[in-house]
């Protein structure tokens, strides 16, 4: 087990590699000179002088790289143009939202998810089958931000069971429904079709023949194995929850990272993006060689030496 | 017998099983009807999409305005008509990129091997470490916001995928023995790609694009909401919800029917899409 985590760690390497050089060269690939889109249209030349001098610009690009990644190890993401805060700081300051959100969202999609996947495939082809099926359609085919906008309209103006901003718990209900809808749907879709998979195998029948009760067999012998391939699709679908988390923390004004890149955009705050994109990158890349990880130690058909 | 193995021609045939699936028809219909209000919005539409009426502020459905008006007096449904323009546009536009680029890149992987096969498909692992609309969001940072920047950064993140794909087929396809026999004979990596690579690939290509306009759609929209996209006061269904945000007490109708339309318009390629991978892709037939 420990060997294969640390196989899988270090074929990541390659791609964080990547992901750094991508953060890095945003500041280059800006059209126009980054330091006046930086200070704006009316900055004097000292001051452009002077920032490219303490972004280290006027380094050759190797060294500024290098400057860049060994700050980034030591968790130094440069400082925010706008508030003048270090990055990683404010990063640090939203995770909590951020997390909080993805994981309540991830809960509801499993929970939901699964459970709508489970009865479609056991009532195959019947008109639960359709409704469930086209619930999910409409679900991966629903924008968060406009379901979002509709649930407010329903829960908070209409029957006032919800707020419509940051409100503790309460509060976090609408934007973890809205966000965990379309991954609920992508994991009801796949739950279905494995399941059904599952269902037609020779063992399952064996225990059928055998006199198994109907719900002991999906839940003691089909679904344990129809989860396998639903478990790396939760795994991709956090780091989706994660991208979406952008849209819903707008939706729902949340302060969370999502919030806090789209406003670092609009404000063309170089260090800022340039900060989370290398945190986002980095996160997702170790999601995902934990997912790896996890899937290889529940089927044992993954040889993990 | 190979997955791959070509057939006389499949097109006729494919359409006839396409036209017995209820929600590939549907799909088909809804996708033509969205096309169609794109191209006659001028005539659809009962008002210019950026006419303001401030004596027309925020009026609920009626008979003159179907869908209401907007906090400026502007007709809903003029600007949902419009609004269908830019999201077709969009749609074409940010796969026409994704699929040319990745097919280009996903050729060359394959049929050139060795290092270039490598720096593209790590460069291809690395755009795939921004899941959803991260990287669209990063290339808007780069190029800064508006209509045109999004449509390239939904279409740069959308690459990799046909990178993959076609990559994988490629390499399933050089292995079949009348393209053996074919290299054998000489023809070269261009000759291969054109003659015998592509036409094979085309079918999970058509299939990812018709699914990738709805994901283009849903991006482009997301990235209007945000403000990173279209911006004010083009009729874009994404701003006009972002606008609507402030209205949701006063005006529901503002932000209930821009939304409909992006839902209508991305299960209508859904729909397409699931359609036609049934029918073309081999994999799942």
């Amino acid at each position: 087990m420990i060997p294969f985590l640390l196989r899988r760690l270090v074929a990541a390497i390659p791609v964080l590699f990547g992901v750094s050089l991508l953060a890095f060269s945003m500041t280059h690939l800006t059209p126009g000179d980054p330091v006046k889109i930086m200070l704006g249209e009316r900055a004097t030349a000292e001051d452009v002088a002077r920032l490219r001098l303490e972004l280290g610009l006027d380094r050759p690009l190797p060294v500024q790289y290098l400057s860049f990644v060994s700050r980034a190890l030591r968790g130094d993401l440069g400082t925010s143009l706008r508030s003048g805060q270090p990055v990683a700081r404010e990063i640090g300051d939203r995770i909590g939202a951020t997390a909080t959100l993805t994981l309540a969202a991830m809960g509801i999609a499993i929970l939901v998810g699964v459970l709508l996947g489970t009865l479609a495939a056991i009532q195959r082809s019947s008109a639960v089958d359709a409704l469930i099926m086209m619930i999910a359609l409409v679900g991966i085919s629903m924008p968060t931000f406009w379901s979002g906008l509709l649930l407010i309209l329903l829960f908070s103006l209409t029957l006032g069971w919800f707020p419509i901003t940051d409100g503790g718990w309460s509060g976090l209900v609408l934007p973890a429904v809205t966000l965990g809808l379309p991954a609920a749907a992508v994991l009801a879709r796949l739950t279905r079709s494995a399941l059904q998979e599952v269902l037609n195998q020779d063992f399952v029948r064996t225990a059928h023949s055998k006199g198994v009760a109907a719900t002991a067999v999906v839940a003691r012998h089909a679904l344990r194995n129809a989860l396998i391939p639903v478990v790396t699709i939760i795994g991709l679908q956090f780091g989706n929850l994660m991208a979406g988390s952008v849209i819903v923390e707008s939706v729902f004004a949340r302060a969370g990272i999502g919030r806090f890149a789209v406003n670092a955009i609009m404000a063309r705050d170089l260090p800022q993006v340039q900060g989370i994109v290398l945190f986002a990158g980095v996160i997702y890349v170790v999601i995902n060689a934990l997912v790896d990880v996890v899937y290889a130690a529940i089927d044992p058909r993954i040889s993990v030496r | 017998m190979s997955a791959y193995e070509p057939m006389a021609n499949p097109a006729p045939r494919a359409w006839r099983r396409l036209w017995r699936k209820p929600g590939a028809v549907l799909g088909g219909a809804l996708v033509a009807a969205f096309t169609a209000l794109a191209l006659f919005a001028p005539v659809v539409a009962p008002y210019p999409p950026m006419e303001m009426d401030f004596r027309a502020v925020q009026q609920p459905p009626s008979l003159a305005h179907p869908f209401g008006t907007d906090d400026l007096g502007r007709d809903v449904f003029s600007r949902v008509a419009y609004g269908a323009r830019i999201s077709l546009q969009v749609g074409l536009i940010a796969v026409g990129i994704a699929a040319v680029i990745g097919t280009a890149m996903g050729l060359i992987a394959a049929l050139a091997g060795g290092w270039l096969d490598g720096v593209i498909m790590r460069s291809v692992d690395v755009m795939l470490a921004f899941p959803g609309i991260l990287l669209a969001l990063a290339v808007v940072a780069v190029l800064g916001p508006g209509l045109a920047n999004m449509m390239i950064a939904v279409g740069v993140s959308a690459i990799p995928v046909y990178a993959r794909t076609v990559r994988g087929t490629t390499l399933s396809v050089m292995e079949l023995d009348y393209v053996v026999a074919a290299r054998s004979l000489g023809a070269g990596h261009v000759r291969v790609a054109l003659q015998y690579v592509l036409p094979n690939v085309s079918a999970p290509i058509i299939v990812l694009a018709t699914i990738g306009i709805a994901t283009s759609i849903l991006s482009a929209a997301g990235l209007s909401y945000l403000g990173l996209g279209a911006q004010p006061p083009t009729p874009e269904w994404g701003s006009m919800l972002s606008d609507a945000r402030a209205y949701l007490r006063t005006g529901w109708w503002m932000a209930v029917f821009p939304g409909l339309a992006i839902m209508i318009v991305v299960m209508a390629f859904n729909l397409l899409g699931d359609g036609l991978r049934d029918v073309l892709d081999p994999r799942t037939r």
